[in-house]
């Protein structure tokens, strides 16, 4: 969980700036090199988030001129209120949509991929090798569009946000299982042994005993997969259509197509739906870099 | 560990010792396989294995008709859909190559000692968590051609900007700046991780060798952060080849069909009701993506274990 926070040898430093580092040529790397580094990001990473805060503040008109510059009327506040009552409230409807669609799959993605994950990794039979395949091609091969269409027509889930999320749920299980199986490989057998023997049956060893210990793996999962299916487009769009169960994307999308005038009130749009990002990114951003590090590179 | 243990005794034992005969059962049963196997095998498996019927026919959701090999030869034959299949090789290339790059570039100088560490590191990594249409949108005004802060700020320096989204030759490779502008935190952070975890003696023994700094990058950083590589390659490629989004947000294949992808395409023959034809171009992606991540992740393993 430290490895992006312990500090960096010394010797390790500055990989670029020669053999020996000497006092001044280390304080020159540190802030030379730092204050280049720093300047470039704000042009490149401050600058786009800038033009959308300053762009929602913004009226129409000036807006509409796509200039990088402060509001003439800061009126932010008149924006939120109006974007949020257009159409009758569709965008707050969006928010509801997005966060049952996120907080449904997001824990269905946790208990079917940690169950699977803990029998893949613990009962080795013949089958082991199939399901590890199964598991992988559905992290790398991309889902059939239309055939999908096709069998949640015929359960009467096309276009229904139960269906939505059912399809949330099959496209992001490998990545969960894949989590979950490098995470549960460390912890002891013995553990699992202690609890048969003290009479535990299947269900309250996985969900009493060994689920408990999945915590730091199962931050990881929850953040990325919150972060996938609430920034979902493509899946929404193809399976959800319609302005009833329109997600917090699609709203974008669709007050893209039809305010083309209204660029404020589309930045102000994107602005809200980035705020639960940044919330996130704000309370988990370490969480976020220690167990994306290691899910990814030791998974 | 001995608390876990000590954790787990009471809710064991506070179950009384019924006859049930508890040991002949596995502690570990197949049904926990169950709940994900039906979700994954009639939402992911079922369409994909239906989807190579699909490809060969013509189909309007309730009625198929069988025509053979007709959708394939169309995607190759109409200029409109081949582009397609050529821009999503050169997308995918593109954006992991410099994902690659620019990862292994930023994750040595995060790991360094240098001003700014953390807030670096934030502000690079926050886009990866940002919506993608809402990226997509916001580049979309700011490389606007004539009025886009881009341009804008290029005239200033007295450089005459090209129409990044509107001129045919570059639309694409706009696109793929902005995939690499929000994807490269990820390939950073991988990085840092892979960097982080090269014991320090290995650095202290390349200096009392005498390496220089090319040296110790050639010959201890690079070898060393491969797994790191991988995974990048890996991520990058499978999200490239796939990518729908952000193309869809900025140009929606466009100019005429100039950006389109592969994932454009089926998106744009499903909304004309071409679902065969839609189902082929699904099918085409899954061909690429096996033909090349599969080998791909074979070699990439192979070197790990040589390292």
């Amino acid at each position: 969980m430290s490895a992006t926070t312990t500090p960096v040898p010394r010797t390790a430093s500055a990989p670029g700036s020669g053999g020996r580092v000497g006092g001044s040529r280390a304080a020159l790397y540190r802030y030379g090199v730092g204050t280049l580094a720093v300047v470039a990001s704000v042009v490149v990473f401050v600058v786009p988030f800038a033009f959308i805060l300053l762009t929602a503040a913004m009226d129409a008109t000036q807006a509409s001129e796509f200039s990088f510059a402060w509001p003439r009327n800061f009126q932010l506040w008149e924006n939120v209120v109006e974007v949020v009552q257009t159409r009758d409230y569709i965008l707050v409807i969006a928010f509801i949509n997005s966060v049952v669609l996120t907080l449904v799959s997001v824990t269905a993605l946790v208990v079917l991929g940690s169950m699977v994950a803990f029998v893949l990794q613990r009962r080795v039979t013949r089958w082991t090798g199939a399901i590890n395949f199964l598991v992988l091609s559905g992290l790398i091969m991309p889902p059939a569009i239309v055939p999908t269409i096709w069998v949640l027509q015929r359960f009467g889930l096309f276009a229904t946000m139960p269906g939505l999320i059912l399809v949330e749920i099959a496209f992001g299980l490998s990545f969960s299982i894949l989590l979950f199986r490098a995470f549960i490989s460390t912890i002891p057998r013995e553990l699992d042994e202690a609890a048969v023997l003290d009479g535990a049956g299947p269900l309250r060893l996985f969900f009493r005993v060994v689920l408990p210990l999945l915590r730091p793996v199962m931050v990881t999962v929850v953040l990325v997969q919150s972060v996938a299916v609430f920034n979902d487009f493509q899946n929404p769009l193809y399976f959800l259509p319609g302005d009833a169960g329109a997600t917090v994307q699609l709203t974008l999308f669709n007050f893209q197509s039809q305010n083309l005038s209204s660029y404020n009130l589309l930045f102000t749009d994107i602005l809200l739906i980035t705020i639960p990002m940044l919330l996130l990114f704000l309370f988990f951003n370490r969480q976020i870099v220690a167990g994306l590090t290691s899910g990814a590179v030791k998974g | 560990m001995s608390t876990t243990l000590r954790q787990a005794s009471p809710t064991a034992t506070s179950r009384p010792a019924r006859g049930r005969p508890r040991t002949r059962r596995s502690p570990y049963p197949g049904w926990f396989y169950l709940p994900a196997a039906v979700v994954y095998g009639v939402l992911f498996l079922v369409p994909t294995l239906a989807s190579f019927y699909f490809a060969l026919t013509r189909w309007t959701i309730f009625t198929s008709e069988f025509i053979g090999l007709g959708n394939f030869v169309q995607f190759f034959q109409e200029p409109a859909l081949t582009k397609g299949f050529v821009n999503t090789f050169v997308y995918a290339a593109l954006t992991s190559g410099a994902k690659v790059v620019l990862g292994l570039a930023l994750g040595m100088l995060l790991t360094s000692q240098i001003m700014g560490r953390g807030y670096l590191r934030a502000v690079i990594f926050f886009p990866v968590l940002v919506s993608t249409v809402g990226v997509g949108i916001t580049f979309r005004v700011l490389m606007n051609p004539t009025k886009g802060a881009i341009n804008a700020a290029l005239g200033v320096v007295g450089i005459d900007g090209p129409g990044w989204l509107v001129d045919p030759s570059i639309a694409l490779l706009s696109v793929a700046a902005v995939d690499i502008w929000k994807g490269v935190g990820l390939a950073t952070l991988i990085y840092m991780a892979g960097i982080v975890s090269i014991p320090k003696e290995y650095y202290e023994a390349a200096r009392v060798d005498g390496a220089g700094s090319w040296t110790l990058f050639r010959n201890l950083i690079l070898p060393l952060s491969w797994p790191a590589t991988s995974t990048v390659v890996t991520l990058s490629l499978i999200g490239g080849l796939r990518s729908f989004d952000l193309i869809w947000s900025m140009t929606r294949g466009g100019p005429g069909f100039t950006s389109d992808v592969i994932a454009s395409v089926i998106y744009k023959q499903y909304q004309a009701g071409f679902y065969g034809l839609s189902t082929a171009g699904n099918v085409i992606l899954f061909i690429a993506v096996t033909a090349i991540v599969l080998p791909l992740t074979r070699f990439l393993a192979r070197k790990e274990v040589e390292l």
